[in-house]
């Protein structure tokens, strides 16, 4: 695993998606290698553009995309004052980056693997798919609010069947819960894995069928972070009684540097 | 170019490469930063606050971003000193770079166990008092703002470690700065560092809740800044003993403003989080900065503001 570190990046370009004629609010960015020797699917960087100046203090988390022999990219959508600021970010602006952060998605070739995502929770699955080495034995469901084409969904479908569904309505969720549901039902019983990335109300659906069911489940959180290097305590999650490390059992442990991906029997949510 | 500053202290005197250190819980046990420099590049390291008893800290959200700075509610949460002492401070680079142990408890006998407990290792050159925290019930700010209790606190730690350097933070929240750090000197401190973070508030308007679990918490970053010259300079004339200055600092610059208005040293903090190499970059730049000021050395320009 390569050490993180920081580098001052360039960007090559930043594209929208998302239906044409309409401001977007969800964007690819691609920026110069940050030469790391490796990286998995599931870490995440800490992406700070020149242009936040001393008005925007902290850096903004975000998952790895994908990374090329050339690229990092990331994907962000507009929420607040920071991702609106990177938004305007323009080819040759320059970003100060550092990672690859956190644990990243377990990876076993052989098992059965579904993978959840909820919205922007998409974003580590590209790279994961592309760096899976039998993405056969892979499948995806995906729950979104936005139209499908504010989501990378292309580079997902290149390697693995994606079922998507959007919710227009209060009904739409409970069908994607019950789908869901069936779905890990289907991975329990073949002994598979389940890894899922999203808002924080489908991760808590997603560990509460992950117990119930007994699949093998890591669920991929997004606190708000302050640092990304486990400094400011701003991150953290309660651990349960199955903590690997005893006297950190019930404890209070950092999203950042003990995650950004936990098994779903390992943290309280 | 010497960069090197003695804090002369009344009791112990402590030594720095450089006049640049880490602020308390903006750089962890510094092992975490250890990946972006050099931390024997740093003039000194101190280290997230410790309390006798591990502490778990207030409820999320903790921390929030605000205009040129931010707010934090994290409440001192840490491993306690045995934990330290056992897993942290042996991966330290303590016998080139001295690590000062951020210290906080709840009275001011069980600050003097704490101290006497830190007075044993050897790895720990100096103890930084922390009687200014604005996220804990018991104690923390309270201490900070009746001179006091300030100086009990002081004695108990002076006490407490017979054989460390005893720094003493202190609180902006407070009407009289000079008062304060006039009650911690007579009371034995060696060195005294400001500014903690000022006391703060942010709401959400969509939600109508306080953006931080707590509703308060305490500011820091670049909006801080002029604040904590004012303090620093109202401090470094008040006593004899050195100030390590503290609030805002991202650049050399920075540093060398808080020099000039008295700092012996400072302590780079939120700027910490704004890049995870700021400390090991700032260090790197103190010479280059100060001689496009035409200073021989940081030392050079320590109280040398001109006021007539």
């Amino acid at each position: 695993m390569s050490q993180p570190r920081s580098s001052l990046l360039t960007v090559l370009d930043l594209v929208p998606f998302g239906q044409t004629g309409q401001e977007s609010r969800f964007f690819a960015l691609r920026l110069t290698h940050p030469q790391w020797e490796q990286w998995r699917p599931g870490q995440f960087v800490m992406v700070r553009p020149t242009s936040f100046g001393l008005e925007i203090p902290w850096a903004r988390p975000l998952g790895i995309c994908h990374m090329t022999a050339r690229h990092l990219i990331c994907f962000f959508q507009v929420q607040g004052r920071g991702t609106r600021r990177m938004a305007e970010l323009k080819a040759g602006d320059t970003v100060r980056v550092w990672g690859p952060l956190g644990n990243g998605f377990v990876m076993e070739p052989d098992t059965p693997t579904l993978l959840l995502a909820g919205g922007m929770g998409i974003v580590p699955f590209v790279g994961y798919v592309s760096e899976h080495p039998r993405p056969w034995n892979v499948t995806m469901l995906f729950g979104h609010r936005e139209p499908i084409s504010c989501y990378p969904v292309d580079s997902i479908n290149e390697h693995v069947p994606l079922d998507s569904l959007r919710e227009h309505t209060p009904g739409d969720l409970d069908n994607f819960i019950f789908s869901l549901q069936e779905r890990m039902r289907e991975y329990a019983e073949q002994n598979g894995l389940v890894l899922a990335c999203g808002p924080l109300p489908f991760l808590r659906t997603v560990r509460k069928f992950a117990g119930e069911l007994g699949v093998r489940t890591q669920l991929s959180l997004e606190n708000r972070m302050g640092c990304g290097v486990g400094a400011c305590l701003g991150c953290v999650v309660r651990t349960t009684q199955d903590w690997p490390v005893p006297a950190r059992r019930g404890g209070l442990v950092q999203v950042c540097n003990q995650g950004p991906v936990f098994w779903s029997h390992h943290i309280e949510l | 170019m010497d960069l090197s500053v003695t804090l002369k202290g009344q009791s112990h005197d402590l030594t720095l490469k450089n006049p640049v250190l880490t602020a308390s819980g903006t750089f962890g046990y510094g092992v975490e930063f250890a990946s972006y420099g050099d931390l024997t590049a740093l003039g000194g390291i101190v280290v997230k606050g410790l309390s006798l008893l591990p502490r778990e800290g207030n409820p999320c959200p903790r921390i929030v971003e605000t205009t040129a700075g931010m707010l934090n509610a994290v409440g001192l949460q840490n491993d306690g000193v045995e934990a330290f002492c056992r897993d942290r401070l042996p991966r330290l680079p303590w016998r080139e770079t001295p690590v000062i142990v951020n210290m906080y408890a709840t009275s001011p006998a069980e600050f003097g166990e704490l101290a006497a407990r830190l007075d044993s290792e050897e790895g720990v050159a100096a103890l930084e008092v922390n009687v200014s925290c604005p996220n804990v019930k018991e104690g923390g700010v309270l201490f900070g703002q009746d001179p006091k209790l300030a100086a009990a606190v002081t004695a108990a730690v002076r006490e407490g470690a017979p054989h460390k350097h005893v720094m003493v933070k202190l609180s902006p929240n407070v009407t009289d700065m000079a008062l304060m750090a006039r009650s911690v000197e007579d009371a034995g401190a060696d060195s005294i560092s400001c500014i903690n973070t000022l006391l703060g508030m942010a709401v959400d308007l969509r939600t109508r809740r306080p953006s931080l679990a707590n509703v308060v918490g305490g500011l820091s970053g670049p909006a801080i800044k002029p604040v904590a010259l004012r303090c620093v300079w109202q401090v470094a004339r008040a006593v004899k003993i050195p100030v390590v200055g503290m609030g805002g600092i991202v650049s050399a610059e920075d540093a060398l403003e808080f020099i000039l208005v008295g700092a012996a040293a400072v302590q780079v903090g939120t700027a910490n989080f704004m890049r995870p190499d700021s400390a090991f970059a700032l260090a790197a730049e103190l010479p280059a900065a100060c001689k496009r000021l035409g200073a021989a050395s940081p030392a050079q320009l320590r109280g040398a503001l001109l006021t007539d």
